[in-house]
């Protein structure tokens, strides 16, 4: 049991890591990256109860899905964070405000 | 068969109605605008009212009477029953009312003719015809108080025919409210009666009297206010301020209501509701009658409009009968009423004949200042009228009480009832010196007219050859009339023409009085018999006093009339202004409560009106503006608006965390679930 708890705490740091990379980067990339570590946070939690909660290969699975979520993911954020680069001449979130009022 | 006379009644009654809405609605439109309507009906209805009389005659029965009615209101213990009654003294009035509307019809194709309001005038005779039928055939007090009404109401519209007179429209509204005051008194009377019996048919009221249902100081009453109304219809004194001022209308009127019938209602009603007057009543009655008698006199003999001499005439006369009625011979009221019909009328058809003449006369010289109805602008117009003059001398003849008359029988049972009464209760003896000094001036003033009309020189020469007589539909009524003042009419068989009996005379027998106490018809007959050969000499005596003073003045011009009336000074005086009545009426009356109605008006309106309403409307507007106030500052703007800026201002504080920016949206979501786990460790 120490052992999943570790790994456990392992996730939650790596997603608080990656929570406060999202909320507190400015640049797109960095909340991207803020994200990979929140959706790998998710993955190690997965794996991690595969393991050690007898659920067999189910987590494994999960794993691989978000892995490749997180491929496709990145791939049209960093198309809209180049969209954005290209209008704006800017990659910082804070200054994409256009919709605000 | 006997519901004959019921039906005839209703014909009589209905017919002039049925012409006056004809008429009215569309006389202008008929050709002659509608007057052959007018007559032809009249001519009907006493075509129908001498048949139901040659029929009560062929089969004389004295205590012949028939009612027939209908409920007209029922509300439980509140009953208005119509109908009509039928009996003798109905059936010589309907004739009465039937001939005289007939002849005032007759005469008026003449004498209106050209009238602007000509179909109008017709009108209103046939609505004069109906209601006045309708008192004679009534046989309870609300249709006969109805009748009443209406008949006011005719005489009002027919006085004030030439309204565009101020005069005209005056005396009829004079006439009009003068009436009122009577009629109010007659309405008491009613209600009196009614809330002690509980009906208005006269025969339960007399059943009522005679049981005892009303006694005393209210049947005194009751019988006091019904006579009100006979004194502002008959214009007894003091209400007979209106009756020579209603002459302002045309004179075939003033011969048919202001003379022969109208006037003569409250007369008819007396005679109607005799039987419940109590002998206090009576004395009240006789008193008003007899006195009226002599002040009307006193006032004719210094008259120089001919129709005002006649109007005054006609007030003395009706206190004749209204005294007749007082002293119990209300039968020799209603004989009186009948000659009395036929020979005024016929001289208010006499003067107005000479009126047109004089008039026409004037007209063809274009003079329109002259007043045609002056007697001292006439004179010897004797031989121009011949049929004028001869009719209306017969008239005199019998107004005075000459004998071979019909004016002296009825005079003289009236006086013989009078003279009785005193015999037999000395302590009233002004009535018959009332009665007697009546007698003497009514033959004074009538010759007077006589005189200053037809005898002598014409006062204005240049008109006499413009003077015709009138032509035939005015001189038709006046022989008619005429032959009917003669007294072979009224004592047939017996052709003694100082005999207090005959036919007329002992068709209506006399009822006694219902009320406990009262003399016995029978007692009043006796004692009036016993009298009447006393009374008949005096009055021979008081008339022949009267003509030949007449005759000394006007005639021979022993003495001049001028002196005598200087002599006489204010008395003189005072009969020519007719006692100032009117301005006495206008100083202690009218302007009395016009006065009041003054101070009451500035009542009304500086102290009510200012300070109650006025003051009422400041409290309500003061209250008003407070609510106002406390409605926008406290509910509109703290309340309603209050609600309002409370959602916009968290509206507006809450915008703030929508900052756009999903970091801060996931800033709150972290901050939430840590919250939440906080929350759940507990």
């Amino acid at each position: 049991m120490d052992q999943l708890n570790s790994y456990l705490f392992i996730a939650a740091i790596l997603f608080s890591l990656g929570v406060f990379g999202v909320i507190t980067r400015r640049n797109g990339i960095a909340v991207l990256m803020g994200v990979e570590l929140i959706l790998n946070a998710a993955n190690i939690n997965f794996i991690a109860f595969s393991r050690f909660g007898g659920m067999n290969f189910d987590g494994h699975v999960f794993g691989l899905l978000v892995i490749v979520l997180a491929a496709a993911e990145a791939a049209v954020a960093l198309a809209i964070i180049i969209n954005i680069y290209n209008n704006m001449n800017t990659i910082n979130v804070d200054q994409a405000s256009q919709l605000k009022q | 068969m006997n519901n004959i006379f019921i039906n005839y009644s209703l014909f009589i009654l209905f017919l002039p109605l049925v012409a006056f809405v004809v008429l009215i609605f569309t006389g202008k439109r008929l050709p002659r605008q509608g007057d052959w309507v007018a007559v032809s009906a009249v001519l009907f209805t006493l075509v129908l009212s001498s048949a139901m009389f040659v029929a009560m005659l062929l089969d004389y029965n004295p205590d012949f009477s028939q009612q027939s009615g209908f409920t007209w209101m029922d509300l439980g213990a509140f009953k208005i029953e119509f109908g009509i009654l039928v009996d003798n003294i109905t059936i010589i009035m309907l004739l009465v009312v039937a001939l005289i509307s007939s002849c005032s019809h007759i005469f008026s194709l003449k004498y209106m003719e050209g009238d602007i309001r000509y179909s109008r005038y017709y009108a209103y005779l046939g609505l004069f015809t109906f209601s006045m039928n309708g008192i004679v055939l009534a046989n309870n007090l609300i249709s006969m108080y109805m009748s009443w009404e209406l008949v006011g109401l005719s005489s009002y519209l027919l006085i004030a025919h030439w309204f565009e007179k101020d005069s005209a429209a005056d005396a009829g509204k004079k006439a009009f409210l003068t009436n009122r005051v009577g009629d109010i008194g007659f309405f008491i009377g009613i209600m009196l009666i009614y809330s002690s019996i509980g009906s208005f048919l006269f025969s339960d009221v007399f059943a009522g009297v005679a049981a005892g249902k009303i006694t005393g100081i209210t049947l005194t009453l009751a019988g006091i206010g019904i006579f009100l109304g006979a004194m502002g219809k008959s214009s007894q004194f003091p209400l007979h301020i209106w009756l020579p001022d209603a002459m302002e209308g045309p004179t075939p009127v003033s011969a048919l209501m202001h003379a022969a019938t109208m006037v003569a209602a409250g007369v008819y009603m007396t005679i109607r509701l005799f039987p419940l007057f109590t002998p206090d009543a009576l004395l009240v009655i006789a008193y008003v009658g007899g006195f009226t008698a002599i002040f009307a006199a006193s006032i004719a003999i210094t008259q120089n409009d001919i129709k005002k001499v006649l109007a005054y005439s006609t007030v003395s006369q009706l206190g004749y009968m209204i005294l007749a009625v007082g002293t119990g011979v209300y039968t020799a009221a209603f004989f009186h009423l009948v000659t009395h019909a036929m020979f005024k009328a016929n001289l208010f058809y006499g003067s107005g004949s000479v009126i047109h003449a004089m008039h026409h006369a004037l007209h063809e010289k274009h003079d329109h200042e002259t007043d045609p109805q002056d007697m001292r602008n006439m004179g010897g117009l004797k031989a121009k009228m011949p049929i004028t003059y001869w009719s209306m001398l017969v008239s005199t003849l019998a107004i005075a009480g000459v004998p071979l008359f019909s004016g002296f029988l009825s005079k003289d049972a009236i006086l013989a009832g009078t003279l009785a009464f005193a015999q037999h209760q000395p302590e009233h003896f002004l009535l018959p010196v009332f009665g007697f000094g009546a007698a003497a001036m009514t033959a004074f003033y009538m010759f007077r007219l006589i005189f200053m009309t037809f005898h002598g020189e014409h006062q204005m020469p240049e008109l006499i050859n413009d003077i015709h007589e009138s032509p035939k539909e005015m001189t038709g009524p006046l022989v008619l009339l005429a032959s009917l003042s003669v007294f072979v009419f009224y004592t047939l068989p017996n052709f003694n023409p100082i005999s207090d009996h005959g036919w007329f005379t002992d068709l209506v027998v006399p009822r006694t009085a219902v009320v406990p106490g009262s003399m016995t018809a029978h007692e009043i007959a006796d004692y009036a018999h016993h009298a009447h050969g006393l009374a008949m000499s005096l009055s021979i005596a008081v008339i022949v006093l009267g003509i030949a003073l007449s005759v000394l003045i006007y005639f021979k011009k022993v003495f001049s009339a001028e002196t005598w009336a200087s002599k006489l000074g204010f008395l003189y005086d005072w009969s020519l202004n007719k006692f100032y009545f009117d301005e006495n009426y206008n100083r202690f009356l009218y302007q009395p409560f016009l006065n009041l109605s003054k101070k009451v008006a500035w009542l009304d309106w500086e102290i009510y009106d200012r300070y109650f309403i006025n003051g009422f409307a400041w409290v309500i507007e003061w209250y008003s503006r407070v609510t106002g106030k406390f409605d926008y500052d406290g509910i509109d703007q703290g309340l309603v608006d209050g609600i309002g800026r409370i959602v916009g201002a968290t509206g507006h504080n809450l915008r703030k965390i929508q900052t756009g920016r999903l970091q801060n949206y996931l800033l709150y979501v972290v901050a939430g679930i840590i919250v939440m786990i906080i929350v759940q460790a507990f």
